[in-house]
């Protein structure tokens, strides 16, 4: 049964607010969770003030300035800070997204940065994603096949190779899976999309012979079906991809083999 | 060593309904679930209603009172918005159980004409059922 209030531990005290820097132009305020494992404190809600004029233009930016400059106690993800690894994902502004390739500019008024929602939090913003990554080794992505390996690389068309553009780009950053109600409530045993569209990009690949395990595997009614195309992970992807998509081809398929 | 490190303590979940902004994508979904409840309950007072009638005369005349309340007017409205939000939307997830419309745009397109038919159905409906019989169109 899902569990809409947040546990006693997990519900959000009012936090600090840090002195803004003295002649800042353009003051814009973060409003940033904060957790400490080592103390016996809920977590709270500290309000950052950073001049916008001394300062990048992305949302990391602002939360790395706010690491060196004014509480390093802050912890947090991050590291190609250009949209690529997947780290730096966080709730900013009530959706999720990558923190590297969101514009300050396109938010107003206070920004507020929350961890990857319901997820258990091991500090700050940095969510254990322990279970997400276990789902997906459970899909097993990478190629599989019976045929015996040919002299040179497994060839593919241009056609068939088409098919897995706006699956490769997945950047496993799990804004999708942590916006969706489903995996919200369900998420030890529904895969979620992120998971999903992993297990699809290998489904579709032409060079993949194990089609058909991939589905008897998916075919559960809570790894893929508790999928009630909400659509939250496409509306949040920060990479433009399309999860929901990728799961109606997956049933489709599921259909088709009947 | 000289002492056991302290427990781990449990980690707090992170809030999840509480901070994430409602999205067209929720909204719609979560409508649909509701009017489906909605639909539920309502089939059974359609029954308790149909059976009132079948019943007798008296106990029918005394639901029917009810029913045309002004109170039960507005809880019948509200039914006929599920039914159709319902159907529509259900039509809407068939297609895209075809695989069909399901990038953002033509997704949230469809919704909007699905929220415009529903509440369009809803108004006619309702002028059809309260206009008094025998008054001119």
């Amino acid at each position: 049964m899902a569990q809409f209030r947040l546990p006693p531990n997990s519900r959000i005290a009012k936090g600090k607010a840090w002195p803004a820097p003295e002649g800042a132009k353009r003051p814009r305020r973060f409003k940033i969770y904060r957790y400490d494992p080592d103390g016996a404190d809920n977590p709270r809600l500290d309000t950052y003030t950073v001049d916008l004029d001394d300062c990048g233009p992305m949302v990391l930016d602002a939360i790395i300035k706010i690491k060196n400059e004014v509480d390093s106690t802050l912890a947090f993800r991050r590291s190609c800070r250009e949209g690529v690894c997947g780290s730096c994902a966080f709730n900013i502004g009530g959706t999720n997204t990558l923190a590297c390739t969101s514009f300050i500019a396109d938010y107003r008024g206070d920004i507020a940065i929350y961890p990857l929602p319901h997820l258990p939090v091991v500090k700050d913003l940095v969510p254990d994603l322990t279970q997400a990554y276990a789902q997906l080794a459970s899909v097993e992505p990478w190629l599989k096949t019976r045929t015996p390996a040919p002299e040179r690389e497994r060839l593919q068309s241009p056609e068939d190779r088409e098919k897995l553009d706006g699956l490769w780009e997945c950047v496993l950053c799990f804004s999708c899976s942590t916006s969706c109600p489903s995996y919200w409530w369900n998420g030890e045993r529904y895969l979620g999309p992120a998971v999903l569209l992993q297990a699809y990009r290998w489904i579709a690949d032409s060079r993949d012979e194990y089609t058909g395990e991939r589905l008897d595997d998916l075919e559960d009614p809570f790894r893929l079906y508790r999928c009630h195309t909400i659509m939250n992970c496409t509306n949040t992807c920060p990479k433009h991809l399309n999860p929901a998509k990728a799961i109606a081809e997956t049933k489709k398929l599921m259909v088709a083999r009947q | 060593m000289a002492s056991d490190p302290p427990a781990r303590r449990d980690r707090p979940l992170s809030p999840h309904l509480q901070v994430y902004k409602p999205q067209w994508t929720s909204v719609l979904s979560i409508l649909h679930r509701i009017t489906g409840v909605a639909l539920a309950l309502g089939t059974l007072l359609l029954v308790w209603w149909l059976a009132a009638a079948a019943s007798s005369a008296a106990y029918f005349a005394w639901i029917q009172g009810i029913v045309a309340s002004w109170p039960g007017i507005v809880l019948l409205i509200a039914w006929a918005f599920a039914l159709y939000y319902h159907l529509c939307n259900g039509i809407r997830h068939l297609f895209w159980d075809a695989g069909i419309g399901l990038e953002l745009g033509p997704a949230r397109a469809s919704g909007m004409v699905v929220l415009a038919a529903a509440t369009a159905l809803t108004v006619l409906s309702a002028v059809i059922a309260l206009t008094p019989a025998g008054a001119p169109a």
